[in-house]
Parts: structure tokens; C-alpha cells; sequence
């Protein structure tokens, strides 16, 4: 009853935007997987070869690289960080994991991959953690840095393996467990495996404390330092799993194999509507924005329509996504600003 | 009001003390690095980042920043050279001037009146963009027909080459409208307290808008000085140009959060870069060196700022 009371006290709002108000709240909340929802079912009549269990499960495939990396670099940016450094890493570890596996073998290539990759991360992790740095500057400088070694371990030159059909490091690119692509295994299983640990354990309330408001975290009794130095060695293994997935799928690597990943796998993980700012966003959002991405490549390329066409539909797309979110807290579509 | 020389002389921005060490350590090391024609060489091959770094600086000092840049770069470039069967030279290159300044104007309106973030505003234009060129493009380079063009790449006034000239003229005009004008000082009042700014009366976001206009423009120009010199065009043109350009910059002391920076700070910046680049090359250093070099120093600065300049207020260390 006392509840009903205090609602008939605050007065009527005779507002005339009430009903947009509604709207953008509907919009704020469900709206990403709304608009999901409904550019399936458009491409879903536009093409019929879309909904197809064979398509949908090719896009599944497609986005596991970027989806896999995606997962790791949404616990540095719900942390208040960015990791820039991930595409670099990828073409680091792809290389590194290729060329080893025909000099000591699947296994130990994979270990060194991941020590090396976790090395990396340790690096990002202690200068933004430890030494309070600009995580924007140091893992561009560290993505510079990498690229760099890159070259320098495997001279300039591509690497692949010689024996592709015989390694049972062919599992993780190109084999099928259950008639699901192991790539998408591996993906989803991180995201799932890693949504626990954000929702349900104390590091991962850490990290939305850090990232939300580090001052009270600090009061709070939360080391600051510690957590961002977990976010990145996170970062940097699932960057190396992805490198196994590549790795193994190609069965070769360029050395600027993981150019441009850095951007296109914060553009998924914006798109699902994870804040820039740190303290918010979620595991699932980014595996919608990853999926939603992956979605428009492949209906535009069923569409007919070239393949770069995606990126221009990507743009609006991630704008408008962003927009939605801002104007909801807002209150208005547009700022005030003169 | 006196000024002592040493006052103005604090004033340097310290890259140009690593400049410095940097080109005395070359000309110590490297044979033929300390001579004219190297010098022009390095103003030539740096003029292209720097060009972009002079917008860049200003919008950064407004504590945005632009990621399109290097799909700009390609964009202008492909007009310039694609269109100019058609149209001639000059009015081709004016389109692709034009397109840069255009989607300028779209990334600051967006950032302007959506409020959204320019971080992910020009992300998204720098995938679009780049998209638009390779649409435009059909995925194939284009070479100029008219050897005017590539010639115009090629020459020099008072032997020294045009395009270096360009860079160092538009390079002391933007040092002047950051010291001496009041849009300069608006953009340090923006990003250094936007709502301050905003009550002190600046219309913030058409001071915004004419800024992100700006980089635009120069990262066109900067693509067809680039074309100028190959009398051609890919569509990869000026791939990770924004992080080369993002580089100079902070290399030049410009912090991300705005409010502070300087156009002389970013052209040490970018002749470290620079220098750093040919004369590594002089020494046949490998050129993947140089991006482990770049990436070492870039942090290094940023940990030699923070022991110097940071603010304990506000902070609480654990």
C-alpha cells in the first residue's frame, strides 16, 4: 500500500515525449536483440538459403576467431581498459605455433604459443596494471612491438606445415564434434566459461568494480592493479586459443595475419553493448555483436551484394547502436551542446 | 614583461631531446645520414604522417580523436588519381580535398549530435570508409595518366622538395592558429574542461565539427601528396596510418584525455619517427626492427611522463 502512495505523489508528467520515452526505454533494453531479431527475419525472407541450418552453422564457424578473441577483450574493457594489441598477438601466435609444429611437434608448440602469449599479456597487464599507463598508448605501442617481433622471428617470410592431413592438430580448425564445427566449440565454451566467472565469482565482481568506479574499489579493498593484470593475461589466452583455431584451419600463416582483428573485435564488442568506459557490459551482449556482424557479411554476400558492402553497413550499424544506448541515458535523441 | 631566453627554452617539448639524441647518434653510426639531401629525404617520407598529425593534434587537444584517417588517406587519393581522366588535375584533386573534409564534417556532426563517444564514431567510419573505397575502387589501383601529377611529387623550389615545403608551410600556419588565435585557445578551453567551456560561452560542438573537419582535410591532403609522389593509387593506402599518426602525436606530448599539446611537440614527434626510420635503414637494420624500436619508445615516454607529471591528487594507489 505505502508503495501505491509514494507513486500518487509524484505528479503527472505532461511531458509530450513520454511515448518516445517509452519507447527508447523498450529500445534501450531489448533493443539490440530486437533489432537482431528483425534483420534475421528480413534476410531470412530476402534470401532462402539464410535460415539454413548449413548457413547458420557456417556463420558460427566464421565468427569463432573474432568471437573468441572478442570474449577476452570484453573482461579488459568491462575492467576500464582497451587491448589493442590482440591483432598483432593473433599474427604472433598463428606464426609461432605454425612454425614450431613441424620442429618439435603439435603439443610443445602449443604450450611455448600459449606461454608466449601469456608473457605478452603479462607485459600489457604490468604496465597498465602496476604501472598505471594509458591503456590505449601501451597496447598500441605493444601491437608496434609485436608486429615487429612477428617479422623479426620468422624473417618476413610465411610459414605453414608440411604434413596437413596426418597432424591431429587439424582437430581444432577443421574438425566436427557433434556435428558442430570445433571452432564454435571452442568459442562458445570460453564465452560460457568465462560469462561464470564475470557473473559468479568474486574476481568477476572485482573487475566490474575497477572498471566502474576504481576509487571506491580501491576503498573497497579491491587491488586494483591485480585485476587488470588478470583481464589481460585473459585477454591474451583467448587471443592464443584463437590462434590455435586459425592456425590449424589455414594450416600456414602470414605474418600480418591478425592485422585490423584489434578493431573489428572491439567493434563486436561495442556493438553488444559494452561501455567504452568500463563497468558495464557482458559476455552474451558481445557474442550478439559478434553474431550480428557475422550475420551481415554473410546475408549481404547472399544478397548478391559485394563483399565490401558489409563494412559500410557495419559503420551505421555500430553508430547507431551506440546512439541508441547514449540517447536512452540521456533522455533525448540529440545532445544539447551549441 | 620581460621574458628570459631560458623560460621559452623549458618551454621545448622533450621529444625533440630524443630527436636530437637520435640524429646525433645517426650521424655518429650511420654513414651518410648526416647530409642535406637525407634530411629532405626524411622531411619527404614523414610528411605524409605529418601532415595527418597536425589535424590530429588539434582534435586530440579537444580530447576526441580519429580512427578514419588512414581510409581518408586512400579515399582522397583514389579520387584524386581515379577522377582526373576525367575531370583534369585540379578540379580531381579538389573532389578528393572535398571528400575529406566532407566526412570530417560527418564524423563531427555524429559526434556532435549523437554524443557518442569519437572513439567508436570514427571506428565505424574507419571501417565504412574504407569499405566506400574499396567499392568505389573495384579492389584495383590506379595510375595517373598525366605525368604533371607525379612530376608535381617530384619537384623542389630552392632545392627543397615541394611536398616538404608544403608540410613545413601548413606545419608553422597551424603552430600560429594554436598560439595566436582564439580557436586555438578554444580548443585547449574544450579539452581541458568542456563544460567550462561550454559556460565561458564556446559553442563547443561547431568548434568540434571545424576541427574534426580539419584532420579531414589534411588526411586527404596527406593521401594525395602520397599519390603524388607514386603517380598512383591502392586501396590499401594508408593502412594503420592513424595508429602511425596516433604515435607521433603522443609521442609529441599531446595527452588523449585533451587539453594539452602542441603542434611543435607533434613535428618532434613526427621527425622522430622519422629519423628513427631512415636511420636505422642507413645502418641496414632490418625494417622490422624499427616497429619493436617505435613500440618500446612509445611506451618508455609514457612511463617517463608518469614518473614526472603524475598527480597523486585524486588517486588512490594500492
Amino acid at each position: 500500500m505505502a508503495k501505491t502512495d509514494v507513486e500518487l505523489a509524484v505528479p503527472v508528467r505532461r511531458d509530450p515525449w513520454i511515448t518516445r520515452d517509452k519507447v527508447v526505454h523498450l529500445l534501450q533494453t531489448k533493443g539490440l536483440l530486437i533489432a537482431f531479431a528483425l534483420f534475421l527475419v528480413a534476410f531470412s525472407l530476402a534470401s532462402d538459403r539464410f535460415a539454413s541450418v548449413d548457413n547458420i552453422s557456417t556463420v558460427l564457424r566464421q565468427v569463432a576467431i573474432v568471437g573468441t578473441i572478442a570474449v577476452g577483450v570484453t573482461i579488459v574493457v568491462i575492467g576500464g581498459n582497451l587491448d589493442l594489441s590482440v591483432g598483432s598477438l593473433l599474427s604472433f601466435s598463428t606464426v609461432l605455433v605454425v612454425d614450431l609444429h613441424d620442429k618439435i611437434g603439435p603439443g610443445p608448440a602449443i604450450l611455448i604459443m600459449f606461454a608466449a602469449a601469456l608473457a605478452v599479456g603479462c607485459v600489457n597487464g604490468l604496465l597498465v596494471g602496476f604501472a598505471r599507463l594509458n591503456s590505449l598508448i601501451v597496447t598500441l605501442g605493444m601491437l608496434s612491438a609485436i608486429q615487429g617481433l612477428t617479422l623479426i622471428y620468422s624473417g618476413g617470410q610465411n610459414v605453414d606445415i608440411a604434413d596437413q592431413e596426418g597432424t591431429w592438430f587439424a582437430f581444432f580448425g577443421r574438425d566436427f564434434l557433434l556435428g558442430v564445427a570445433v571452432p564454435t566449440w571452442i568459442f562458445l565454451g570460453l564465452a560460457v566459461i568465462l560469462h561464470v566467472v564475470l557473473t559468479r565469482t568474486t574476481f568477476g565482481r572485482k573487475v566490474f568494480a575497477v572498471g566502474g568506479n576504481p576509487t571506491a574499489a580501491a576503498f573497497s579493498g579491491v587491488r586494483r592493479a591485480r585485476v587488470v593484470f588478470s583481464t589481460y593475461l585473459i585477454s591474451a589466452f583467448c587471443t592464443a586459443c584463437a590462434a590455435v583455431i586459425l592456425g590449424s584451419r589455414v594450416m600456414g600463416s602470414q605474418n600480418n595475419v591478425g592485422q585490423g582483428y584489434e578493431l573489428v573485435v572491439l567493434a563486436g564488442v561495442i556493438l553488444g553493448g559494452t561501455s567504452l568506459l568500463g563497468g558495464s557490459g557482458s559476455i552474451p551482449k558481445t557474442v550478439v555483436g559478434v553474431l550480428i556482424l557475422g550475420f551481415i557479411q554473410n546475408g549481404l554476400l547472399l544478397l548478391g551484394y559485394p563483399y565490401y558492402a558489409q563494412w559500410l553497413v557495419t559503420w551505421v550499424v555500430i553508430i547507431l547502436a551506440v546512439w541508441l544506448d547514449v540517447a536512452s541515458k540521456r533522455g533525448r535523441l540529440f545532445t544539447t551542446t551549441s | 614583461m620581460t621574458k628570459s631566453p631560458l623560460r621559452h627554452l623549458s618551454r621545448i617539448p622533450p621529444i625533440w631531446m630524443i630527436l636530437i639524441a637520435c640524429v646525433a647518434f645517426f650521424s655518429v653510426f650511420a654513414d651518410s645520414f648526416f647530409a642535406i639531401g637525407n634530411f629532405t629525404n626524411i622531411l619527404i617520407q614523414t610528411s605524409t604522417i605529418g601532415l595527418i598529425a597536425l589535424g590530429m593534434t588539434v582534435v586530440m587537444i579537444n580530447g576526441n580523436i580519429d580512427l578514419s584517417v588512414g581510409a581518408v588517406v586512400a579515399l582522397a587519393a583514389s579520387l584524386a588519381v581515379g577522377l582526373q581522366a576525367d575531370l583534369g588535375i585540379v578540379p580531381a584533386v579538389l573532389v578528393g580535398l572535398g571528400a575529406g573534409v566532407a566526412l570530417g564534417f560527418l564524423n563531427g556532426m555524429v559526434v556532435w549530435k549523437t554524443g557518442v563517444d569519437a572513439f567508436i564514431v570514427t571506428l565505424g567510419a574507419m571501417m565504412g570508409v574504407r569499405g566506400l573505397v574499396f567499392l568505389y575502387t573495384g579492389e584495383q589501383s590506379f595510375f595517373s595518366m598525366n605525368f604533371a601529377y607525379a612530376d608535381f611529387g617530384m619537384s623542389s623550389i630552392a632545392g627543397v622538395p615541394t611536398l616538404a615545403w608544403v608540410f613545413l608551410a601548413l606545419t608553422v600556419i597551424m603552430h600560429v592558429v594554436m598560439t595566436r588565435t582564439t580557436h586555438g585557445r578554444n580548443a585547449y578551453a574544450v579539452g581541458g574542461n568542456r563544460e567550462a567551456a561550454e559556460n565561458a560561452g564556446i559553442r563547443v560542438g561547431r568548434h568540434m565539427v571545424a576541427n574534426f573537419m580539419l584532420v579531414g582535410f589534411f588526411a586527404a591532403l596527406a593521401g594525395i601528396t602520397l599519390s603524388t609522389q607514386m603517380g598512383a593509387s591502392t586501396p590499401n593506402l594508408g593502412t594503420n596510418y592513424e595508429l602511425w599518426v596516433i604515435t607521433a602525436v603522443v609521442l609529441g606530448g599531446t595527452k588523449l584525455t585533451g587539453g594539452v599539446g602542441t603542434i611543435l611537440g607533434t613535428l618532434g614527434g613526427v621527425l622522430t619517427i622519422g629519423v628513427l626510420r631512415n636511420g636505422m635503414n642507413l645502418m641496414q637494420v632490418p625494417a622490422f626492427y624499427v616497429l619493436v624500436v617505435m613500440g618500446a619508445i612509445l611506451i618508455a615516454v609514457l612511463l617517463v611522463d608518469a614518473r614526472v607529471n603524475r598527480r597523486v591528487a585524486g588517486e588512490v594507489k594500492l
